[in-house]
């Protein structure tokens, strides 16, 4: 076993670059896929467990009071149904991301429209879905409470407020400026796998098989809930259909499946359908924001004001960090910031892709967009001049960043030098525009685990709980193990998504490939020490290929140096003074050029095109495609989706695909990704950033800049639906 | 029809993500016709020939559409995948046989395989990892590959 390696100093030594199996970085297609296309990769809700059962939840129809259940009896006499279960350990609210522990629990009072309170467990599906239906669930003494932020009260995050220079001065002092307010709607996750869990108990040991994104914690938040030990639990989570960020924390179906299982003495299956994963998961917080940007002459920024409200349930701390990027994208000497939290009674709150800069960086660059109008110049180039030397807050150092290539590369490949001026081009009812925005996101390192075992045969074998939810992990830890052990990538079986495993970072916040690859990275690197003390050669003289070694100019197969043994080592890295040292982030730059309809109001993407720079690129087929998924919910932001919340009971009133409009395939051009080769030696030690919420981070904006070149209508309500734009276009 | 394939025979390739005829996940063939499964009942079905993707190919023997799927990247998380790639399979002969769609300039000479068609074409099949350009890339690999 090896120490834990903590990132105090920046890795220099970029070993992988040294290696000679050519498979980090290169477009290899997932280990997974052959499973995936053929319908053979087991999901949550597929796993046949003896005897189970099914269970089916019901909501609260109101936003308050007492949770009454009138008929419980009638419904438990029902055909196949084995019990109504109400159980106080059963959660109001999902966890948050890495929350750890429970989270807020009682089915017994409501407090947001929808919140799961009961789940009804019958011989069969259909049985249960029918009992549930017929389940009379009201609700006592409900009050008055707040589901609008405008009319709620309001915590100001002080630990979120800056206050830096003059802003009010620079505004009166500047040659150009802009103040404006931006509203942006909740947004759903809306994975296609809707929430699932199925409980079984064996004794008093709780096996779920769920839909997980960040394993380590959620098995702490079900033992938690449970009011059991931690051991006793046990995740398998090994396909997850879809997450972004809304199975990042325990949610009802979890705890709801282990007490029923519990209660009946069979497994439980509990499957939330799609207008329950709308009502009762998690959802992004609207936005109000409110921009003001001051520039010299030269379209120089000398100020810099970005204040905003969000919202959530009252006791939740989850505040929507729209100012995260905020602090280090431009320059600006005077700076004014503040977080407001307005405590609406609407489902939960959390992370949705890249919570806070998705909506934060949008509206930043829809500002710029405005700013470089205002002062007449390029919006490129307004960008370009305002790139700050170090942090504009901190002063320090960017760890890396090729911010300046991004927008000139994206420009030149997208062709920008042929942006028509506003309103200046039409192709028949087609009004065209283009319109850019740049991308920014934080970049973490998260604390993770990973076994290696290279086998006596010459081929290894990677374990640990890290989830790969549609992000390539099964793909890029074969590739460093591969690399690093000098084994082609079929000689490496890649084990995830089990509790009883390492403990990976879990997929989140960008970090899962960095974190759980640099896991597997130091594991590898102890067993290629062990193997160079085996054959007496200093590690780095040691070249393996193809499963063989040479050194010394001998050249010996893995499995003759193995003689019969394994070498299993486990890698585990934690985040160290390089996070604190320097500013790190990642970067990028859209491009989009669309058609307005000038009859209908309709807007298409015709083209679009992103740049960007996020350390080494582990798999460039991979990252590119969550780069064109980041781009394409970018899409969904700006023209189409929004959670739709009755102003009266605060109920979702779109709780379904058909009226939560994600992009279609039709609404998606053939989009074109560029990746910088970058290496980060403060970021990890495989020198990666994050790249899976990259291409969200201002996606939106390039849109509707270039709405605002085909038409002149600034839609400053997010999304830029086709009423907003029909009674002001030319 | 979806609950029976799931839950009744084992047969799980087929997903369920809406239950309400919105996401495509569930989609299977019919007589060679692709409908979404959970908006159909499977005793209507007496004596049909149902397709799903367990019909379709195996992890070591992928049709050619399968392995242009998994070449280019046409899937994330994969939970859509099994649909798209039974949509696409019908989706294709409906060109073969002619079939105009919304975007087809000349309703009388046929459609060609451009993405602009294509991805028409399988706007039934929703995609929230957003794989669509890759899954447009598949289609039209494996189309050229057959033709």
């Amino acid at each position: 076993m090896t120490e834990p390696f903590q990132m105090d100093h920046p890795a220099t030594d970029r070993r992988l670059d040294d290696m000679a199996q050519g498979l980090v970085g290169a477009p290899l297609d997932r280990p997974d896929g052959p499973l995936k296309v053929t319908g053979t990769a087991t999901y949550a809700n597929e796993w046949q467990v003896e005897g189970m059962v099914h269970g089916v939840m019901v909501r609260a129809p109101g936003n308050s009071g007492r949770v009454v259940l009138s008929n419980t009896a009638e419904v438990a006499r029902m055909p196949g149904v084995l019990s109504v279960v109400q159980d106080d350990r059963m959660l109001r609210n999902p966890a948050q991301g890495g929350a750890n522990e429970a989270p807020v629990q009682g089915p017994h009072h409501a407090a947001y429209f929808g919140q799961l309170v009961a789940v009804v467990v019958a011989e069969s599906f259909e049985q249960a879905r029918h009992a549930a239906q017929s389940l009379k669930v009201t609700l006592d003494d409900a009050e008055q409470v707040a589901v609008t932020p405008e009319g709620a009260a309001v915590e100001r995050q002080t630990d979120k407020t800056l206050d830096q220079g003059d802003l009010d001065r620079a505004m009166d002092e500047a040659a150009h400026s802009v103040d404006v307010v931006y509203t942006t709607p909740s947004h759903s996750s809306s994975p296609m796998e809707p929430h699932a869990s199925i409980a079984s108990w064996e004794g008093e040991d709780l096996t779920l098989r769920g839909s997980y994104q960040m394993l380590k914690f959620n098995r702490n938040e079900l033992a938690d809930s449970l009011g059991i030990h931690p051991d006793r639990v046990r995740i398998l989570s090994p396909y997850v259909g879809g997450g972004f960020g809304s199975k990042l924390g325990l949610a009802p179906e979890a705890v709801a499946a282990a007490v029923a299982a519990k209660a009946v003495g069979r497994p439980v299956s509990v499957a939330l359908h799609r207008q329950q994963v709308y009502e009762a998961t998690m959802r992004r917080s609207e936005t109000r924001q409110r921009l003001r940007l001051a520039a010299d002459a030269e379209g120089r920024l000398i100020g810099f004001g970005h204040e905003a409200r969000v919202s959530n349930l009252p006791g939740e701390t989850f505040a929507e960090p729209v100012l995260q990027a905020s602090h280090f994208l431009y320059a600006g000497a005077n700076r004014k910031m503040s977080l407001d939290l307005a405590r609406v009674h609407r489902l939960c709150a959390g992370s949705v892709r890249a919570p806070g800069e998705a909506v934060g960086v949008t509206v930043v660059e829809n500002a710029m967009d405005e700013l470089a109008h205002a002062a007449g110049l390029d919006p490129v180039e307004l960008r370009l001049r305002n790139i700050p030397p170090t942090d504009p807050e901190s002063g320090k150092e960017y760890s890396s960043r090729r911010f300046r290539e991004a927008l000139e590369s994206g420009a030149e490949i997208f062709g920008w030098s042929d942006r028509p001026g506003v309103k200046e081009r039409r192709e028949g009812d087609w009004l065209i525009g283009y319109g850019m925005a740049s991308a920014a996101r934080v970049n973490v390192l998260k604390e993770s685990e990973a076994r290696v075992t290279l086998l006596s045969d010459g081929t290894a074998r990677v374990e640990t709980d890290m989830t790969d939810i549609g992000t390539g992990t099964y793909a890029i830890l074969g590739q460093i193990a591969g690399d690093m052990l000098g084994l082609p990538r079929d000689s490496v079986e890649v084990v995830l998504g089990d509790t009883n495993l390492p403990s990976g970072s879990g997929s989140g916040g960008s970090w899962g490939a960095s974190s759980s690859g640099s896991a597997v990275y130091l594991a590898c690197a102890a067993i290629r020490q062990q193997i160079a003390q085996r054959l007496d050669v200093d590690e780095h003289d040691l070249l393996l290929k193809d499963a063989q070694a040479t050194f010394n100019n001998r050249t010996e197969t893995l499995a003759d140096i193995l003689q019969g043994h394994e070498i299993a080592k486990l890698g585990h890295v934690k985040p160290g003074d390089t996070s604190d040292a320097v500013r790190q982030a990642t970067f990028g730059a859209y491009f989009a050029e669309v058609g307005v309809n000038a009859v209908t109001g309709e807007t298409r993407v015709r083209r679009m095109h992103g740049t960007f720079a996020a350390g080494r690129i582990l798999n460039a087929k991979t990252a590119r495609s969550q780069c064109l998924g980041g781009m394409t919910f970018g899409i969904g932001m700006a023209l189409m989706e929004e959670v739709a919340f009755d102003p009266r009971d605060g109920h979702v009133v779109n709780h379904n695909l058909a009226e939560y409009h994600i992009p279609v395939n039709a609404d998606v051009p053939q989009l074109t990704v560029e990746l910088l080769e970058e290496r980060d030696d403060w970021a990890s030690p495989v020198q990666a950033k994050g790249i899976g919420e990259l291409g969200i981070c201002g996606a939106g904006a390039a849109i509707t800049n270039a709405i605002f070149n085909a038409t002149g209508v600034r839609v400053r309500d997010y999304p830029a639906t086709l009423d907003k734009l029909i009674a002001e276009l030319p | 029809m979806l609950d029976a394939l799931r839950h009744h025979l084992g047969l799980t390739g087929s997903k369920k993500g809406c239950d309400h005829g919105q996401c495509g996940a569930c989609t299977v063939m019919v007589n060679g016709r692709r409908i979404n499964a959970c908006l159909t009942l499977a005793c209507m079905h007496d004596g049909d020939e149902v397709t799903t993707i367990e019909g379709l190919g195996q992890p070591d023997a992928l049709n050619p559409l399968q392995e242009a799927f998994v070449r280019e990247d046409g899937f994330q998380c994969g939970y859509c995948t099994p649909g798209q790639i039974c949509s696409a399979t019908a989706m294709l002969q409906e060109i073969s046989e002619g079939w105009p769609s919304h975007v087809t300039q000349d309703l009388e000479a046929g459609a060609e395989l451009t993405p602009e068609e294509i991805s028409e074409r399988m706007s039934g099949n929703l995609c929230r990892c957003s794989a669509y350009p890759n899954i447009v890339e598949a289609i039209r690999v494996a189309a050229g590959k057959q033709a």
